[in-house]
């Protein structure tokens, strides 16, 4: 079973240690990239590991304007609440595995090299094939 | 010669191997690059005898990783490089390859790619591709899943529910990469049967085939899902369906049903009836009952609450659904289907919309999404 783990810039609750990354010394901040690249590798070699991207937080709205005309853009997200970071899938025996890796990934080192306790989303794929419901 | 051919070759050729002194894992590994080799070149160089090639190349491989495994050790060559051919036992092997593969230890998902690595002669690619996860993370479940096993011997049967169970999830996996996961399922069963003669067998080959059967039917254009009761049976594959039914029926004149057999015997009912109208509704309920003394899963009591709404009418079924569990998927589903036949409109698209965000995969999802619009466009007439 697929799940995306799912990282905010904001939008998500209050993490524990809740000093944005800007403000930590470099060392934290190399501690915390080294964290993340480990248990990305560590999923590869237990067969976990789907995909892992982490996005900026740039970008636009944009929507038609209709058939011959240039879309309309919106942005960037002042107005938004929600912005995502980030995210891993992996493909999982069980919810339990996935919230256990979400755990491990929330406890990745921030300021002062103690773990974030950040939220992260944990969300089930729809798959692409459907069981027999006969 | 075609792929399908290559494959049913892969599990005798990792039998040689081990035969010839190779463990499970190298010997494995051996063949699975003697078989990705194979594939490039038997299209333009086809050999005189496939399956001597396959040893040869695979022996070669073996040799060579085990070579390079002592020169870094430091240690002794301790391998024959021509060992005696030895008796060939084929069958036997074949047959343990399947419990090994699918060893009661090994997470489900392992299992089943193993299995269709191992005993299926698929590549870690087309594994990969078929799961849709990227080739080195299926390489690396499959040989964490051969460390785990490495210790165990080749030469005793294992586990016969779990083998059963990892092909049927290989079966319900369909395709979705350049492989039809499905029919090397039912390729893999078929195989099982000429190797044991458990009933239990025979009922999930009758399964897979009365199912196989109707797969055409169940997808409409665009891809979306067509229930059993507007299926277009014309399209039903006869031969198939026949050949299911007679396979069941041997399995059934055994007298040890378990659960594969009765799913086979709801599946042949439903075949058997040539228009919706015409199911034998009361007979399935009896093969539900079956089922559920059988297996006791909240599932089957769930979809026996269907069969029973068809029998004895809507009233009747959501009475049985009151023993059910409302937290399974489907449960939602069902409601809305019995509601609706019972004429609460209102209700049943309500539920309809309550199923749809309860699905698990994208054509179920889009399916009741579509019932619910439906049955909203009726109750507002």
């Amino acid at each position: 079973m697929k799940y995306l783990l799912l990282k905010h810039y904001r939008g998500a609750p209050a993490s524990v240690n809740d000093v944005p990354m800007d403000r930590w010394t470099p060392e934290e901040v190399d501690a915390h990239v080294q964290y993340m690249s480990d248990f990305a590798k560590r999923l590869q070699a237990t067969g976990e590991f789907v995909d892992s991207q982490a996005l900026t937080p740039n970008g636009a709205w944009v929507r038609s304007d209709g058939e011959g005309r240039t879309p309309v853009t919106d942005g960037p997200f002042a107005e938004t609440k929600d912005l995502i970071a980030g995210w891993m899938i992996i493909d999982v025996e069980s919810w339990e595995r996935a919230v256990e890796l979400a755990g491990e990934l929330s406890a990745a080192p921030g300021a002062d090299g103690k773990p974030i306790h950040e939220w992260l989303e944990v969300r089930p794929f729809l798959t692409e094939t459907s069981k027999f419901t006969e | 010669m075609n792929e399908s051919l290559l494959r049913e070759l892969v599990p005798a050729v990792i039998g040689v191997l081990v035969r010839r002194g190779a463990d499970f894992a190298s010997a494995e590994d051996a063949v699975q690059e003697a078989l990705i080799r194979a594939l490039e070149t038997w299209p333009d160089d086809p050999p005189r005898d496939p399956k001597a090639w396959l040893v040869a190349a695979a022996w070669r491989k073996f040799i060579d990783a085990t070579r390079a495994e002592t020169s870094r050790r430091g240690r002794e060559f301790a391998v024959d490089v021509e060992p005696p051919a030895g008796e060939v036992s084929a069958t036997d092997d074949t047959l343990r390859l399947y419990f090994l593969c699918a060893h009661p230890t090994l997470p489900e998902s392992s299992a089943v790619a193993l299995t269709l690595r191992a005993v299926g002669g698929l590549t870690t690619r087309q594994i990969a591709t078929a799961y849709l996860i990227p080739e080195a993370t299926m390489a690396q479940r499959i040989s964490r899943a051969k460390r785990k096993i490495a210790g165990l011997p080749l030469d005793q049967l294992g586990d016969l529910p779990t083998v059963l169970r990892v092909l049927y999830l290989a079966f319900n996996e369909g395709y979705s990469g350049d492989v039809d996961l499905a029919a090397e399922a039912i390729r893999l069963t078929r195989q099982l049967v000429a190797l044991s003669d458990e009933p239990e067998v025979t009922g999930l080959l009758a399964l897979m085939l009365l199912h196989h059967a109707r797969r055409e039917s169940r997808t409409g254009l665009g891809g979306q899902l067509v229930p059993l009761a507007e299926q277009d049976r014309s399209r039903w594959d006869t031969t198939l369906i026949a050949e299911g039914v007679t396979v069941l029926q041997a399995a059934l004149a055994r007298d040890w049903l378990g659960e594969y057999q009765a799913q086979a015997a709801i599946a042949a009912l439903h075949a058997d009836a040539t228009s919706a109208d015409e199911t034998d509704w009361v007979q399935i309920v009896e093969w539900y009952d079956e089922l559920l003394r059988i297996t006791g899963s909240p599932v089957v009591r769930l979809n026996r609450a269907v069969a029973v709404g068809e029998a004895d009418g809507p009233q009747a079924g959501l009475a049985a659904l009151a023993g059910v569990s409302p937290d399974l998927p489907r449960f939602a589903a069902v409601r809305a289907h019995l509601c609706e036949r019972a004429g609460d409109l209102e209700r049943a698209a309500e539920l309809y919309a309550e199923a749809s965000r309860a699905a698990t995969s994208v054509p179920e999802r889009d399916h009741l999404t579509r019932q619910a619009a439906r049955v909203r466009g009726l109750a507002s007439d």
